[in-house]
C-alpha cells in the first residue's frame, strides 16, 4: 500500500516565492497532498495559493511558525496522512530533495528525517555568528540524543504518522525546530538525518534579525533544558 | 487602639467588601476570587487580633509587628500573580488550539462546499 504524503507549507508574507514553491512541489510529487498554512499574511500569499488549487488554511492571526506547523500536523492527522513533510514557503527547501526525506520513513528506518545542509559538503557557508549558533545547538542536541545531529535548525523535515500524532499534542511555539528534536527524542521516537541541498531564499527576508538571534539562542537553549525536565507522553 | 491598627482594619474591610461586591456583580469568577478573598480575610484577622499579630511577629523576629501585615500582603500578591501566570499560559494554549481548529474547520468546510457544488 502506498503512503499518503502531505506537504505542509507554512507561509507568512511569502507572496513572491509561494507560487514557485507550490508549482515545484506539484511537479516533483504529483500524488502528494499540499496544504499551505497561511499564518496571518497581510500580502497576497493566501489568494495566490488558492489560485493554484491547493488547500489553504488561513490562521486568524499571525500565530508563529510553531503554531502554524502544528496546524499542518493537525490537518494531516485529521485527513489520515501517513507522512508529513515541512517545506518552507520562502523557497529555501528545494522540492526535488523531498524524496530523500520520505524514503527512510516509508522504509520504516526513522520516525523523523531531517534534511541536513552539513552532512555533506554542499557549499553552504553560514556567517560566523550563525555558524557558532549552529555548532552550539548541534553539540547540545547530539549530547542529549546520543547521536550526531548536524543541522538542528533545519525546518526541512519529514515525519511519520506516529510523530504527526505526537506533534498535534506537543509542538513548541516559536523557533520550534531544535526543541522539536528534543521532544521527539524524549518521547522515544527515532530521528535520522539525510543530506540535502538547500537554496538561498528566493523572496522575503530571513525571519531573524541580529537582536532576535541573541533572543533565539537563549530561548531555544532554555526551552530545550526545560523540555528535558518536562514530562512527555508519547 | 493605635491609629495604624484602625487604618489596617478599615483597609482590610474595604478590600473584603470590594472583592465580595465584584463577585456579587459577576465581575470576578469565584475560582479567581479565592486567593483575593483569602488574603483579605487573613489581613482582616491580623489587623483586628493584635495579640496574634504580635505573637507571630515576635516569633519571626520582626521588631515592629504591623510591618508583618506588609509581608503577608506581599506574599499574597506574589501568589496571586503567579496564579495569573498559570492561568494566562493555560488560556494561550487553549486560544491556540481553538484558532487552529477553527482555521482547519473553515478549510474543510470550503472543501465540502466545493464538492457539493460540483455535484
Amino acid at each position: 500500500m502506498r503512503n499518503k504524503v502531505l506537504i505542509i507549507i507554512p507561509a507568512y508574507n511569502e507572496a513572491e516565492s509561494i507560487e514557485g514553491v507550490i508549482s515545484a512541489v506539484k511537479k516533483e510529487l504529483p500524488d502528494a497532498g499540499i496544504v499551505v498554512i497561511n499564518d496571518g499574511s497581510v500580502d497576497a500569499t493566501g489568494s495566490i495559493a488558492k489560485g493554484l488549487g491547493v488547500r489553504v488554511v488561513d490562521l486568524p492571526y499571525n500565530m508563529g511558525i510553531g503554531a502554524a506547523m502544528q496546524t499542518g500536523y493537525r490537518y494531516a492527522a485529521l485527513n489520515d496522512y501517513d507522512i508529513a513533510v515541512q517545506v518552507d514557503g520562502d523557497g529555501q527547501h528545494p522540492p526535488d530533495q523531498i524524496t530523500y526525506l520520505i524514503c527512510p520513513i516509508s522504509e520504516g528506518k526513522a520516525d523523523m528525517v531531517i534534511g541536513s545542509r552539513f552532512l555533506e559538503k554542499v557549499g553552504y557557508h553560514p556567517s560566523l555568528a550563525r555558524g557558532i549558533g549552529i555548532k552550539v545547538f548541534s553539540t547540545i542536541i547530539s549530547l542529549i540524543t546520543g547521536q550526531r545531529i548536524t543541522d538542528t535548525t533545519s525546518g526541512f523535515r519529514a515525519v511519520n504518522k506516529g510523530a504527526i500524532e505526537f506533534f498535534t499534542r506537543n509542538y513548541p511555539d516559536d523557533y520550534p525546530e531544535v526543541e522539536a528534536i528534543a521532544l521527539l527524542y524524549k518521547a522515544g521516537f527515532n530521528i535520522m538525518e539525510t543530506a540535502v541541498r538547500m537554496k538561498e531564499r528566493t523572496g522575503g527576508k530571513s525571519s531573524i534579525t541580529a537582536l532576535q538571534a541573541v533572543y533565539y539562542m537563549i530561548k531555544v537553549l532554555l526551552s530545550v533544558f526545560i523540555d528535558i525536565l518536562k514530562r512527555v507522553e508519547r | 487602639m493605635q491609629l495604624v491598627q484602625v487604618i489596617a482594619i478599615i483597609f482590610s474591610i474595604s478590600l473584603l467588601i470590594g472583592i465580595v461586591d465584584l463577585i456579587r456583580r459577576g465581575m470576578i469568577k469565584e475560582q479567581y476570587a479565592l486567593l483575593w478573598l483569602a488574603s483579605a480575610v487573613i489581613l482582616l484577622i491580623l489587623s483586628v487580633w493584635r495579640g496574634l499579630l504580635d505573637k507571630i511577629a515576635l516569633a519571626m523576629g520582626i521588631a515592629y509587628p504591623p510591618s508583618l501585615l506588609f509581608l503577608v500582603a506581599f506574599l499574597f500578591l506574589l501568589l496571586i500573580v503567579l496564579h495569573f501566570s498559570v492561568i494566562i499560559s493555560d488560556f494561550s494554549e487553549r486560544n491556540k488550539r481553538l484558532s487552529q481548529e477553527v482555521a482547519i474547520l473553515k478549510t474543510m468546510f470550503e472543501q465540502y462546499k466545493e464538492r457539493e457544488e460540483g455535484k
